[in-house]
């Protein structure tokens, strides 16, 4: 069962930490109503981490998820490098919630038939919120690849800085085989094909250039517990007022 | 939320001052607002109604957006997934009240961006109270007790006003404002329930905060200006120390009866005139606050005018499109 925890913990990592960033641009926006969603949508992913923390509590045992998420050590995180970096530029954060959320989307999708029951009822609820948070990054991405010439570049510039980082979503756990076999998941590289696909698509009506990306160039490391500098300075704010006392509460 | 019943001057042209408005329809506007109607945005106004309404109600919107910022800083330190998620519900809010209220003043025909540049050069203020900062969470749970608080009084009684719009918007705002309150009242009373430390952290910022809740209803009715007109058009549906009574009869027992204190002395209720006594708070600070010179002005309008800035290039992609084809939203 140790593989099924670490596709859960990593899920559940990405989650958290795709959704502090995303809440970073709350008052931020580049119209007031881009900071309501980039809100709305952290609180969805931050949901999402709850409940998939929850899932570790209730059927293997681990802490609760108030601990798991604020009280835990950095080199214990499995999130990838990708969902670390900082908010950056408006152009920056929302092509990585482009490409972020079209592996979501499909992830949950594969995930709403699992063998693992517990994930698969949570995988088809939360199917359900992401197709929105897919569409608001297609329908911006459509608006800006094509808008100025400006955005265009940008939104460009953005993809290709993205594409090391977002191929390291699929990153795979050492015991994915053991998924695969017991139909709990169909693994990352699956995955991956479908996310291609499936982005080249509404690349490509945007009017931006696929990138192509060297394997070696591709940032892994997080499924494994290293990480990028930006993931220490998170969690050293997201615990700053939970770790001031232990066993209080908030 | 919105700081409170006071609408803060701003420069203006003379030649609006002596703009005359026909007196017959003047007097009929007047027996319109008399009969309790609403006034719609297609209706004839009085220049100055208009005016004033613009200024109030952009008053209130920048407030709600620049109101974000203190307690949005926060979100990311908030401790624990529940209150994590209510502070980003919450902040989420009030952005969604400034773009409601954006959208009402608009339709008295001032479009958002004119709003926002007014703010941004210091020309339309926000209420006073977003210009102190949030030192610690012990802050945050105060701000979303105590002003919002406060600010619920304010808008309660605006809602009652003349303007269509205005009000509609209004009603929104207080049905989620009411649950805000209830979002600062659970986490304020976790820390007067908690350890020695955390009392001692909420009793600190709530002696820091003191001092802006008093004065967040503006100064007394005696000393301020433009309230007789405005309240006959409905405009100004409360005065200012009626507002502050009653949000003092409403919140100082629920801040006694947690034994935590309040650092004024002579605060008391007068039991023969029902009324609340108080020391008058520092009425030069509050100018000099209203005037740019407060701890956090030049903070806040920096981040605000960052995210002008940066933004900028995608709203000039909204604007200046060479789309192809009409984008389905959903």
């Amino acid at each position: 069962m140790n593989a099924v925890k670490d596709l859960i913990l990593k899920m559940a990592d990405d989650s958290l930490i795709i959704g502090h960033r995303s809440s970073e641009w709350t008052g931020l926006g580049p119209i007031l109503e881009e900071d309501i969603a980039f809100s709305s949508m952290a609180q969805d992913k931050i949901g999402h981490a709850l409940a998939l923390y929850g899932i570790l509590h209730e059927q293997f045992g681990e802490l609760e998820a108030d601990q798991l998420a604020f009280n835990r050590k950095e080199s214990k995180f499995r999130c990838c490098h990708f969902a670390e970096l900082p908010i950056g530029e408006y152009d920056f954060s929302l092509m990585r919630h482009f490409l972020f959320d079209h592996a979501e989307a499909i992830r949950y999708e594969m995930l709403s038939s699992s063998s693992f029951a517990p994930l698969a009822q949570l995988a088809r609820k939360i199917k359900g919120e992401i197709k929105y948070h897919v569409l608001h990054a297609n329908s911006w991405i459509l608006r800006l690849g094509r808008g100025t010439e400006e955005s265009r570049h940008r939104m460009q510039s953005s993809l290709n800085f993205c594409m090391p980082y977002a191929l390291g979503i699929f990153e795979k756990n050492e015991a994915e085989s053991d998924l695969i076999t017991e139909g709990i998941f169909a693994g990352e590289e699956h995955l991956r094909i479908l996310w291609e696909e499936q982005i080249w698509k509404q690349i490509d009506q945007a009017g931006l250039q696929f990138p192509n990306v060297p394997e070696k160039k591709v940032h892994m490391g997080g499924r494994s517990g290293r990480h990028t500098v930006h993931l220490h300075m998170l969690l050293e704010e997201l615990s700053q007022v939970f770790r001031m006392e232990q066993g209080v509460e908030w | 939320m919105y700081g409170g019943g006071y609408i803060f001057s701003e420069p203006t042209q003379k030649e609006q001052d002596d703009h005359l408005d026909d007196p017959v329809m003047l007097a009929a506007f007047e027996a319109r607002i008399g009969q309790g109607e609403k006034i719609e945005p297609q209706d004839w106004m009085p220049y100055e109604y208009r005016r004033q309404l613009i200024r109030l109600i952009e008053q209130h919107a920048h407030s709600e957006v620049m109101g974000a910022l203190p307690e949005g800083a926060w979100i990311t330190r908030a401790p624990g997934f529940r209150r994590k998620l209510a502070l980003i519900a919450k902040v989420q809010d009030e952005i969604g009240h400034g773009q409601l209220l954006y959208n009402a003043a608009e339709t008295l025909g001032k479009p958002r961006e004119a709003m926002i540049n007014d703010l941004l050069s210091g020309k339309s203020k926000y209420s006073n109270v977003f210009n102190y900062p949030a030192k610690t969470w012990a802050d945050v749970t105060v701000i979303g007790f105590l002003i919002d608080a406060a600010a619920i009084v304010n808008q309660v009684a605006n809602s009652k006003g003349s303007y269509g719009p205005y009000c509609r918007a209004l009603e929104r705002i207080c049905y989620e404002e009411s649950f805000h309150i209830k979002q600062g009242y659970d986490a304020f009373v976790a820390l007067a329930l908690g350890s020695a430390s955390q009392r001692q952290m909420l009793q600190q910022a709530l002696n820091r905060w003191w001092q802006p809740i008093m004065h967040f209803f503006g100064p007394a009715d005696k000393n301020s200006v433009h309230s007789e007109q405005l309240m006959r058009w409905k405009v100004k549906m409360a005065s200012n120390d009626a507002m502050r009574q009653q949000f003092l009869d409403s919140y100082v027992p629920k801040i006694w009866e947690l034994n935590l204190t309040l650092p004024d002395p002579y605060l008391k209720k007068n039991l023969e005139s029902g009324k609340w006594e108080f020391t008058e708070p520092d009425w030069e600070e509050f100018y000099k606050v209203i005037n740019g010179d407060g701890p956090c002005n030049a903070e806040r309008l920096a981040t605000r005018k960052y995210a002008e800035e940066h933004g900028h290039w995608v709203r000039q992609a909204l604007i200046n499109s060479r789309q192809q084809f009409a984008i389905p939203l959903a």
